[in-house]
């Protein structure tokens, strides 16, 4: 943190004006009442008290795919909109500083939204028995997905400054990731494992079932760092 | 802290936004960087505060180069960029801490300089409220607090009076002499008055070139020469054009007689007078020596405004 000093205000700068407006909390209300609609339906109509719904079933993961860009389209746009990018690019201010803070705070946005979830766990943590560690490698598989979508969310807002196109663009990046090993059945056979190694749904699966493995978390690392490393060239296109 | 441009070239595409221009600000002077729109003020600015690189030239600032040394030429600098952008949903005092984090100002300073800069810029009544909900002298005050938040000895301000009323200009303007005594500020304008109230030197910059370069009595003097002179006279019965103009046309001194016009006996001439010559005696003697009663004779001298219009028009 000595070398990136800027990080912290940004991210506090921005969590802050987050829960200042109505996103975050329109974004959380959003995912937790069709969450709950579907675990509640689960819970009461089908008397199945599993956890199935958060971890396994696509839901959640579908859910991010929208909430996502939702959350991150105006990370950027909207200061290169208003031009405030400027007073924050002619402070003593890395440009690396300004994505990862930004990014940081949307991607505690999104757990923010996946907090209250913990709710269900605890209630069938008093239903019944449940497996400590599976929800610990579902959660951090779906920690890692979010970051990665944040990621790439940022990485669309930081090519415009409407924040509906951030969004669209934002929704395609994610699907296209999401929606990769989906196409398999259609493609030729020698395609097949590269495809399914970049779809982000095999690695979230291998981590959800409890198989934290090197190859899974390099994929999301590096997913990440690349989807930040380009915003953050995006964001000195004003040099070119 | 002296700021030295050296033959800076901005492109835009094809376009030249800025032309080779090289200039010198020293340690505490106020510089007028005035232009019409377009003419590279924003652009030179943008350059200097390292928003942007140039395509060719140089700036340094304190002797630090702005591409080899941008964060440190960037902590050294107070920038308030054009159409004063600001974050609409935070409070004032959460806005300045923000800026004041980013420079990297030691906690235990921040809120002695914020209350300071609150005091200074006039802030005080408005300290809590979201910078959304202040009028634009408001806002603007906000954006020259947060621009001297960290005591740069560099000040870089676009525009600072753009949009306000007549008393808010009046008192941003105050603002910077106050502040600008001991640092050194660039301000840009298209406002001339401005630049006469409050800057020690000029630039007047048009296409992307420097064509002028002094104090605001020395572009006057030097840009002279197009001086003339109001006559209104009594007639007497004289013709105007036939008999009176060739008669002030002779005068030593007079370039041109126009007459602007004749009623009831009086007419008015404007007399195009050579550069340096004064020739109000001669024409109070000749208007002895031929019976007409001068009613107004009035000398304009060439104002900054003339001396802009004529260097960046057409």
């Amino acid at each position: 943190m000595k070398a990136f000093p800027n990080i912290l205000p940004i991210f506090r700068r921005e969590l802050k004006s987050y829960f200042n407006s109505p996103v975050a909390y329109v974004v959380i209300v959003v995912f937790l009442a069709i969450l709950g609609w579907f675990f509640s339906n689960n819970l009461f109509l089908n008397n199945v008290a599993s956890l199935y719904i958060i971890f396994d079933s696509p839901l959640v993961r579908i859910l991010f795919l929208v909430i996502a860009p939702a959350i991150t389209m105006r990370l950027l746009a909207e200061e290169l909109k208003s031009g405030t990018i400027e007073l924050l690019t002619t402070k003593p201010v890395k440009d690396v500083e300004i994505i990862v803070g930004k990014f940081l705070a949307a991607w505690v946005v999104l757990g923010a939204a996946l907090l209250p979830t913990f709710l269900y766990v605890l209630t069938m943590a008093f239903l019944g028995s449940i497996d400590v560690g599976a929800v610990f490698s579902g959660y951090l598989g779906l920690l890692l997905m979010g970051g990665v979508f944040i990621a790439l969310g940022l990485l669309a807002s930081s090519l415009t400054e409407n924040q509906i196109v951030a969004f669209i663009l934002g929704f395609i990046f994610v699907f296209a990731l999401f929606m990769i090993d989906k196409v398999l059945p259609y493609l030729p056979t020698f395609m097949a494992s590269t495809l399914e190694f970049m779809g982000v749904d095999f690695h979230y699966s291998s981590i959800a079932r409890g198989v934290i493995d090197s190859r899974n978390l390099i994929y999301f690392a590096s997913i990440l760092f690349f989807s930040l490393m380009l915003a953050t060239v995006s964001l000195e296109r004003r040099k070119w | 802290m002296s700021i030295a441009v050296r033959n800076l070239t901005k492109l835009y595409g094809e376009q030249k936004a800025i032309d080779g221009i090289s200039f010198d600000v020293k340690t505490g002077e106020i510089l007028g960087f005035l232009g019409p729109n377009g003419a590279g003020k924003t652009t030179t600015m943008k350059i200097i505060t390292c928003y942007m690189p140039p395509n060719a030239g140089t700036v340094e600032v304190d002797g630090l180069n702005i591409e080899e040394h941008s964060l440190a030429v960037r902590r050294k600098i107070g920038y308030l960029p054009e159409n004063n952008p600001l974050y609409h949903e935070m409070n004032v005092l959460e806005y300045l801490e923000y800026a004041a984090e980013l420079h990297g100002m030691q906690r235990s300073h921040i809120q002695h300089r914020i209350k300071e800069m609150v005091h200074v810029c006039g802030l005080e009544t408005v300290r809590h409220k979201d910078i959304g909900e202040l009028s634009k002298g408001f806002r603007q005050r906000v954006g020259l607090a947060q621009a001297m938040i960290h005591d740069p000895d560099v000040l870089i301000l676009d525009e600072p009076t753009s949009g306000l009323d007549p008393n808010q200009i009046v008192e941003i303007r105050n603002l910077i002499k106050q502040l600008g005594r001991a640092k050194t500020v660039i301000l840009s304008t298209h406002i001339l008055p401005e630049v006469q109230a409050t800057c020690d030197r000029v630039l007047i910059i048009n296409e992307g070139k420097i064509v002028a370069d002094g104090t605001p009595e020395q572009l006057q003097q030097e840009f002279r020469g197009s001086e003339s002179l109001t006559l209104e006279l009594l007639t007497n019965g004289a013709d105007a054009l036939q008999q009176i103009s060739p008669k002030l046309r002779a005068l030593h001194g007079v370039g041109s007689v126009e007459l602007l016009g004749q009623k009831n006996g009086t007419a008015r001439f404007m007399l195009h007078v050579e550069k340096g010559a004064d020739v109000r005696a001669d024409v109070f003697r000749k208007a002895v020596v031929e019976g007409w009663v001068i009613l107004e004779m009035h000398r304009k001298a060439t104002t900054l405004e003339e001396v802009f219009h004529k260097l960046t028009a057409g």
